[in-house]
């Protein structure tokens, strides 16, 4: 394999046939591989990249990561590496900015890799995964106390244009700590087709904090070619997979924004004529966003840990669009941010019944957070949902005309929202005192409204 | 198994790889593909070309490679050494890929699907002599602590014994019979292959009378389903979907259990995989894990394994099916099996009918759903494949492709509510929208073993809880205060048979299960409480008095207080209800 691939990297083609948008067709090659990587010279003696959509006999279809333009059928040089798009990691990545595609952002040379590794991974075997169950914390209640978050999991924040997520993504990235353990923490941070200043943002945070040096930011900015925007996210995660499982640190990937990507993704795939499914996202698009989310987890036997925090907003602030309802079945539960909440000045606007964490269960409760959590959690989801259900019936007939016991479910809910789910920017609560907070609005209920608690929880902690 | 070469590649784009100069391949004939030997199967010819759908990733394979043959379709091997065993979508067993390759799937690994150094006790059943048909059991093995393996004869040999082992130890491939046909002799190890999408025969197909009992209330009392039976079970994400899958295999009194995770999470199967070995089956005392086969294609490894896993699966079910078990598949998510198709039938360039998906979606979901079934076996003996697909239509709207066709091939439906799932009220199958064709046809053996009355207490809550839809309407309109206090005991009735039946915690020792007795009594107790209450009110008592008796709160714990081994204690509620109830009709006089 070696030996071809070194014959190949020499042997160069001009005898591209075609053009369109960000495709390149060549024709008369020879031994060209299905995903293998392309150095372009263009007419204006400048390097570009791009890999192999399609490869037949003779003839192959390849994206262009920077875009075609300035490119011409006569004047472009086309090599073919022999190799899938790599990437070399190593440790010395903390700290530093790249583009989308792993080049040096910050004028300082690339770091010397110990290992060049295929961005687009191998699926972790299922029997060698490790079932995620520690909590991580990160003194937000409204996620530590009914959406927590567990080393390893898939956590997406759906979000909407102009609601919080920036500001709540950082704060997450600030504050996450595992209980109870000093282990080397690390943030991949991949930016797909975000502003500069969004960006900008992201960066100063870590730095004021001082945790830049144990971040890795690639940056693929909203006037940075689209179709590289595909690769960003894989190259981000073999940074990720790398620093997780060759030198065992905990890795928090965020990466934003998410419905960016996957309008990239429709674009190559209209171009390249593939069926349209929902609203013209090619058919395959669970599958490819699947290969990016399960790239999240534990594995046996190796120390350290991918847990992933992908953004995104929700066109329209619909959840059953595409992008949002296919991340939705591959993920471990979703964060839901309500602009409703948010228009009442409730940071951070975390929509109490929608959100939901699926590994929850096994990572809360007696020996990992406090014996009375679980159903803490369940019965403050129950009394909120019957809030919403009050709010629902007073809309219609007037507050006055509630029975009493709605009455006191209305001032539950403002306790709720105003004590349990605002907190502000900088405010780290740990898990009690969040679980306290939890119980205080509880308080608010007569006590045989709280039916998903147990007879010694209520005597321990209500009205405390 | 012969390969040799048959073509060679001239074009790949993703999971499709084309051949060219094939002239001697069959329609779905499993071949590898490449020099590194990735497993394929050819799903279309056109005069030289063969189209095949790559079950590996097909990074970094070039025009011109080999394609090589097996002169087979693809095909399961069925023995002793299923049992516990994790598989991906075309039976190459994960742990032992683990061991191979390490903690990520590479490609191009073939092994074998059971291990042939392992050893098993072999017990003949047969003589030397004795005149076989397809299906006999010529011996048997004990897989495990619950399953003794029959050994069987292929469905397609016939003859006489020639040679048959004595009891002893051996690896699967070891002869074990050899058998005289009509076309010459044929020699059988322990372990036959069969092609996965061909349905394995039997001798005809029986009534579905025989309930396929989960402990799960709300399926056992209001949308029960028989052994071999079909269901669908649809949700969108965050209803609750692998929940209700896990809670069956974990708790129905099928023999054996496949879980197919169809292009589902890896944490998923991870969690199943650690839960399984210890947890313990309530009716035989032993681990789950020691009935389970575990078909795992999450959702980032090959999309055309994914295809293929359920019908590994089924295929699976149906060869336990023919020793005479009861089987039952859960296979999570149809849907994305479907998406596998449409992905497949894009990439061939097929004209797409709905939403992209081919127009022959329908009858592969009918092709699937039909071999489920109750079905005397070839050697006369019944067995059972019940099949449990959950669907999950995006953006949870049921009008989508995948869920109205799976509606037309299955006869139950368990709908899961978003509402429901927001308000933690699990199992979040709706009582609304769900429903099961086979109520009629499983009604007779409740009646007959738990409860002659059963039936009719089951149309009667179905009734309540018909009229408290219609009543909320009533309430989100002008509120609760206005309707009568005969009409509001209806949602007082419906609310505590929502908390203190449907509802019911998978995480509560003794909630988890409710053995059918229990389910029953609790559905009487409140029922009675509802009789009782209307008798009250219509004498005049106030819903407010009645609401007041302390024995309600006993009602609505009565799930967790009351474990399934001491059900007649529910008798005793039941007759303290009885009791208070006349006790304050007398002062009413």
């Amino acid at each position: 394999m070696d030996k071809t691939s070194s014959l190949l990297a020499k042997r160069e083609y001009n005898t591209v046939t075609g053009l369109d948008g960000p495709l390149l067709f060549i024709e008369n090659i020879h031994n060209v591989g299905y995903n293998e990587l392309v150095s372009l010279t263009d007419p204006q003696g400048k390097e570009r990249l791009g890999t192999v959509l399609e490869a037949a006999d003779g003839m192959a279809v390849i994206q262009v990561f920077e875009g075609t333009m300035g490119l011409s059928l006569k004047d472009t040089r086309v090599r073919f590496s022999g190799v899938p798009l790599q990437l070399g990691v190593s440790k010395d990545m903390l700290g530093r900015v790249f583009d989308g595609i792993g080049r040096p952002l910050d004028k300082l040379p690339a770091p010397m890799a110990v290992e060049r590794r295929d961005i687009n991974g191998q699926p972790i075997n299922p029997s060698a995964r490790d079932y995620p169950q520690k909590f991580i914390q990160t003194g937000i209640s409204a996620i530590d106390g009914m959406n927590t978050l567990i080393r390893g999991q898939k956590l997406p924040i759906f979000s909407g244009s102009g609601l919080a997520h920036n500001k709540l993504a950082a704060q997450i990235a600030r504050q996450a700590k595992i209980l109870g353990e000093d282990s080397s923490f690390a943030v991949v941070f991949a930016a797909m087709g975000i502003k500069y200043d969004v960006a900008e943002y992201f960066i100063r945070n870590f730095e004021e904090t001082g945790a830049l040096e144990n971040v890795v930011l690639f940056l693929n900015l909203a006037d940075d070619p689209p179709i590289e925007r595909l690769v960003t996210p894989r190259v981000a995660l073999t940074c990720a997979e790398h620093l997780a499982f060759d030198h065992g640190m905990h890795v928090l990937v965020v990466m934003t924004d998410m419905s960016n990507y996957c309008e990239s993704l429709r674009e190559i795939a209209t171009i390249r004529g593939d069926i349209p499914s929902r609203k013209g996202y090619p058919g395959y698009l669970y599958s490819d966003l699947a290969s990016i989310f399960e790239r999240a987890g534990i594995i046996k036997g190796k120390a350290g840990s991918i847990t992933q925090m992908p953004i995104l907003t929700m066109p329209n602030d619909d959840i059953t669009h595409p992008v949002p309802d296919l991340t939705g079945f591959i993920t471990e539960g979703q964060i839901v941010l309500e602009r409703d909440l948010s228009r009442r000045g409730i940071y951070p606007p975390i929509a109490g019944l929608p959100s939901l964490s699926r590994l929850m269960k096994d990572g809360i409760g007696k020996g990992m957070t406090r014996e009375d959590h679980p159903h803490l959690a369940s019965q403050l989801f129950a009394a909120y949902s019957r809030v919403k259900d009050v709010r629902a019936l007073a809309s219609v007939i007037g507050e006055e005309e509630l029975t009493p016991i709605d009455h006191t479910y209305l001032d539950f809910g403002k306790h709720f929202e105003d004590r349990f789910l605002s907190q502000r920017e900088d405010e780290n609560r740990d898990i009690d005192t969040t679980l306290d907070i939890g119980w205080q609005v509880l308080s608010s209920l007569p006590k045989d409204e709280l039916y998903r608690m147990t007879e010694e929880e209520i005597q321990k902690f209500y009205g405390k | 198994m012969a390969e040799k070469p048959i073509g060679s590649i001239q074009r790949i784009v993703g999971p499709l790889v084309e051949a060219k100069g094939v002239t001697s391949a069959q329609m779905l004939e499993l071949v590898y593909v490449g020099d590194e030997r990735l497993v394929g199967e050819i799903i279309r010819i056109n005069h030289d070309v063969a189209h095949i759908q790559v079950y590996e990733d097909t990074t970094g394979i070039r025009p011109g490679e080999p394609v090589y043959g097996s002169g087979m379709p693809l095909s399961l091997e069925l023995g002793p050494g299923l049992i516990g065993t994790v598989y991906d979508g075309i039976q190459r067993p994960l742990e032992v890929l683990e061991a191979e390759s390490g903690s990520f799937i590479s490609r191009g690994i073939n092994i074998s699907a059971l291990s042939r150094t392992k050893k098993w006790q072999f017990k003949p059943v047969l003589k030397l002599n004795d005149t076989v048909t397809p299906g006999l059991v010529i011996g048997t093995v004990q897989e495990t602590s619950l399953i003794e393996h029959k050994v069987l004869v292929p469905p397609d040999i016939e003859g006489t014994i020639t040679n048959i082992a004595s009891a002893g130890e051996y690896p699967v491939d070891k002869v074990i019979a050899t058998i005289k046909t009509k076309t010459g002799v044929k020699e059988l190890p322990m372990f036959h292959r069969w092609p996965v999408r061909i349905g394995r025969p039997h001798k005809g197909k029986e009534e579905l009378s025989i309930p396929l009992i989960t402990g799960q209330r709300v399926i056992d009392t209001l949308f029960p389903i028989p052994k071999g039976g079909t269901v669908a079970v649809p949700g969108g994400f965050g209803t609750g979907k692998t929940m209700v899958q896990q809670a069956l295999a974990k708790w129905c009194d099928a023999d054996i259990i496949i879980f197919i995770g169809c292009g589902e999470r890896g944490n998923e199967i991870t969690d199943v995989l650690n839960e399984f070995p210890e947890l313990i089956d309530p009716r035989t005392g032993k681990a789950l894990m020691e009935r389970s086969i575990i078909i795992a294609n999450t959702s980032n490894m090959p999309v055309a394994a994914r295809e293929a896993s359920i019908y590994t699966g089924i295929t699976m079910a149906e060869y336990y099916r023919d020793m005479g078990y009861n089987v039952a598949i859960m296979a999570d998510s149809t849907s994305r099996w479907a998406e596998a198709l449409r992905e497949l039938s894009g990439r061939m360039e097929e004209m797409p009918a709905d939403e992209g998906f081919p127009a022959y979606l329908p009858t592969r979901l009918a092709g699937f759903y039909e071999r489920a079934g109750r079905v005397t076996n070839l050697a006369g003996t019944p067995g059972s494949v019940t099949v449990i697909g959950s669907v999950s239509p995006p953006g949870g709207d049921f009008s989508e492709p995948v869920t109205q066709h799976t509606k037309r091939f299955v006869r139950a439906f368990w709908a899961l509510d978003r509402q429901l799932a927001n308000a933690r009220h699990y199992p979040s199958i709706s009582w609304l929208d769900s429903y099961s064709e086979y109520v009629d046809e499983i009604a007779p053996w409740w009646e007959k073993n738990v409860d002659p009355e059963w039936r009719s207490l089951r149309n009667e809550i179905m009734e309540l809880l018909q009229q408290e839809s219609k009543l909320q309407q009533v309430v989100k309109l002008v509120g609760p205060d206005v309707l009568p206090d005969t009409q509001r005991l209806v949602l007082d009735t419906a609310t505590y048979f929502k908390n203190a039946f449907l509802q019911q915690n998978a995480f509560d020792k003794i909630d988890m299960y409710s053995v059918v007795a229990k389910q029953v009594k609790m559905l009487r107790i409140i029922l009675t409480f509802y009789h009782s209450g209307l008798k009250l009110i219509k004498k005049g008592a106030t819903l407010v008095k009645i609401k007041q008796l302390p024995i309600l709160s006993e009602m609505a714990k009565m799930k967790f207080s009351v474990a399934n081994e001491e059900v007649e204690k529910l008798d005793d509620l039941l007759d303290r209800m009885r009791k208070t109830f006349s006790e304050l009709e007398l002062t009413y006089g």
